[in-house]
């Protein structure tokens, strides 16, 4: 029996690989020179939505909420093999807390039709907190199961075996349902190289007005040569949707900055500052010394 | 004008024992409550759990609502969110702390969806401040500032609920101080009554297994820790040395964890253990900022790594630039024969 999947995935700043080149001369991180990767833990979801339809069939759509560059992780999804994508993407959208994301892409999935299960990483690495999945369920008024390592699938319900403190857990739930993806949960598939060379010419209407020179919408939106450029790309299965505020019936004051309950205030980058330091000589003489102080402070007996 | 509505904890409880993070924001939430001139209360769910709430009160409750269900003896999703939420609605909070547990990252963000409000996770302080709306300019006092690393812990941000309530936000294990109860204090227990509904019960829980924590890195006054620079299973045996000898326990990086040198329960760091030791000798470790955010609290921090440039140098007392294989024997060796 076939079932129809949902993806939801985040295009982030690499803030695992910070080098030397990513640091200000003040010790802090510039954002902007950080590369964009896929979620981590989106690619264990993208890879679980993959096998289920390697199992069972079904198909793989996949969403991503962003701004215009987010394209290039739906490419990504296709040359993994998702059988459709779209960009949910609007200036409405922008600067959106966890709560007025989860409506959006709420919004979203209903445009989509029927589903069995939605699955999306258990956190991305910029944000780090774990709240989109559940408050996407939440909205959806469907059950969710977090922290998921591995599943089975009958007809009607899903089996997962998930993390909990301590150990893990085996639990049963009817479809359709939510589950968050832990990184332990599998080595996500790489692109395949037929389905790259296919899709890495795959384009959003935005992306196609860029590449004719053209900056904003209003500039082709009217422009002939851009009609019939999206409506080919469309025609040979390249063209990646855009979904603004009213193709997914979104009400934008619950969207974006206007639909967030939480503001930032305040952001303070970490430096890496030094404090009060002595160097000890790796020789034994040096140890001894060390051992000696760390004794004086009460540090060690 | 002050608000009079309570500071709630929810107290998370596993088999009868309430985790340790409840208790430590119980400890913060009394600080906070007094703060703002209100009570403090706490949220206890399960099956048989009212004899919990005399503990909750010895650290600082004045009022614990008890919700009692056989369906709640084991936590679902839920069950506890429908609990909490009509509780909430009925008694309106002006905060709710919940403990950035495996059970509080599940339920949290499901009981702010359904009571419109905003969760900030992971915060490492929380504040009662003032803030200022940038295009209104509109003053809103006694707010609670909820302050979290984000980027990968590369920057750290204060975040404000201005206009919506409950204000909620989760805390990690040990990033909270554990004050000393005080078993003589009193408070209001409160039953509450659990309504249900069928469709909160749909989820099945088959089996579970837990271990049985071997590591307690919080009580460590000595943590040695090894990173992914120990370099192997085998090598880590030097650190576990090192560890023995100074009376210490064993921590580890996350990429040491992550390389099979070590069992999780030894990670220090943003995603393991949050640690204050006397005394954390680092072996082998870069220094990560995921890293540096378990242990940077620490009373005395000693590094050795082989790489000078190593970021951990940046944040240590006490810097040894060498081969850990070589410093950790010579070190055991000054120790023991002083």
């Amino acid at each position: 029996m076939p079932f129809d999947c949902i993806v939801l995935v985040k295009q982030v700043p690499d803030t695992k690989r910070i080098t030397g080149k990513a640091m200000k001369e003040d010790g802090t991180v510039n954002r902007s020179a950080l590369p964009a990767i896929f979620n981590p833990e989106d690619l264990n979801a993208l890879e679980m939505a993959l096998s289920i339809r390697d199992s069972y069939g079904g198909r793989v759509t996949v969403l991503t909420m962003g701004p215009p560059p987010a394209a290039q992780v739906l490419r990504e999804a296709l040359y993994r093999g998702a059988d459709e994508v779209a960009l949910v993407t609007d200036r409405a959208f922008a600067v959106a807390d966890t709560f007025a994301t989860s409506y959006t892409l709420a919004k979203a999935i209903d445009k989509c039709g029927h589903y069995d299960i939605i699955l999306c990483g258990r956190q991305a690495i910029d944000g780090d907190t774990a709240q989109v999945g559940p408050q996407v369920a939440g909205r959806l008024n469907i059950p969710q199961i977090t922290y998921v390592e591995s599943l089975e699938l009958s007809p009607t319900a899903i089996t997962v075996c998930r993390e909990i403190e301590g150990g893990d857990e085996k639990v049963k739930c009817p479809l359709p349902a939510l589950i968050t993806v832990v990184d332990s949960a599998n080595d996500p598939r790489p692109p395949r190289v037929k389905r790259l060379m296919q899709f890495k010419k795959a384009k959003t209407p935005t992306e196609i007005g860029r590449s004719m020179g053209m900056m904003t919408p209003n500039d082709w939106s009217e422009n002939a040569e851009w009609q019939q450029a999206v409506k080919s790309a469309d025609a040979r299965g390249l063209l990646i949707p855009e979904w603004g505020a009213s193709q997914i019936d979104a009400d934008v004051t619950q969207c974006g900055f206007t639909g967030s309950p939480t503001r930032v205030v305040n952001v303070d980058s970490v430096t890496l500052t030094a404090t009060e330091h002595k160097t000890v000589d790796p020789t034994e003489a040096g140890l001894r010394s060390l051992l000696a102080e760390l004794a004086t402070k009460h540090t060690l007996d | 004008m002050a608000d009079a509505s309570e500071v709630w904890v929810y107290a998370e409880q596993h088999n009868g024992k309430l985790h340790d993070v409840s208790l430590e924001l119980v400890s913060r939430g009394r600080g906070l409550a007094d703060d703002l001139g209100t009570q403090l209360s706490a949220v206890l769910l399960g099956s048989d759990v009212t004899p919990l709430a005399q503990r909750l009160i010895a650290q600082g409750c004045q009022k614990v609502y008890v919700a009692n269900d056989s369906a709640l003896q084991t936590y679902t999703t839920l069950p506890y969110t429908r609990t909490i939420v009509s509780l909430a609605e009925k008694h309106k909070p002006q905060i709710i702390l919940f403990g950035a547990s495996h059970l509080g990252r599940d339920l949290a963000p499901r009981v702010a969806s359904q009571l419109k409000t905003g969760l900030t996770a992971d915060c490492t302080d929380l504040r009662i401040g003032s803030y200022v709306d940038p295009k209104t300019k509109e003053e809103k006092h006694n707010l609670l500032q909820q302050i979290r690393p984000a980027f990968g812990g590369n920057i750290i941000a204060t975040i404000v609920s201005p206009n919506h309530r409950p204000q909620m936000a989760t805390v990690r294990e040990g990033v909270m101080k554990l004050s000393e109860p005080d078993s003589t204090r009193k408070g209001e227990i409160i039953s509450v009554p659990v309504d249900l509904d069928g469709t909160d019960m749909i989820l099945e829980i088959i089996e579970q297994h837990t271990t049985p924590k071997t590591v307690d890195l919080k009580g460590a006054r000595i943590i040695v820790a090894g990173g992914f620079g120990v370099g192997s299973k085998d090598t880590f045996e030097l650190v576990r040395q090192l560890a023995g000898t100074l009376g210490g326990e064993v921590g580890a990086s996350r990429a040491a964890v992550d390389a099979g040198f070590i069992s999780r329960d030894h990670q220090v760091g943003q995603t393991g253990t949050t640690v204050r030791p006397k005394l954390y000798i680092a072996c082998g470790i870069s220094g990560a900022i995921q890293h540096q955010a378990g242990m940077a609290e620490s009373g005395t921090i000693v590094a050795i790594n082989s790489d000078p440039q190593a970021p951990i140098f940046s944040v240590a007392h006490y810097g040894i630039v060498g081969d850990l294989n070589e410093v950790i024997p010579t070190l055991i060796k000054a120790y023991k024969s002083k």
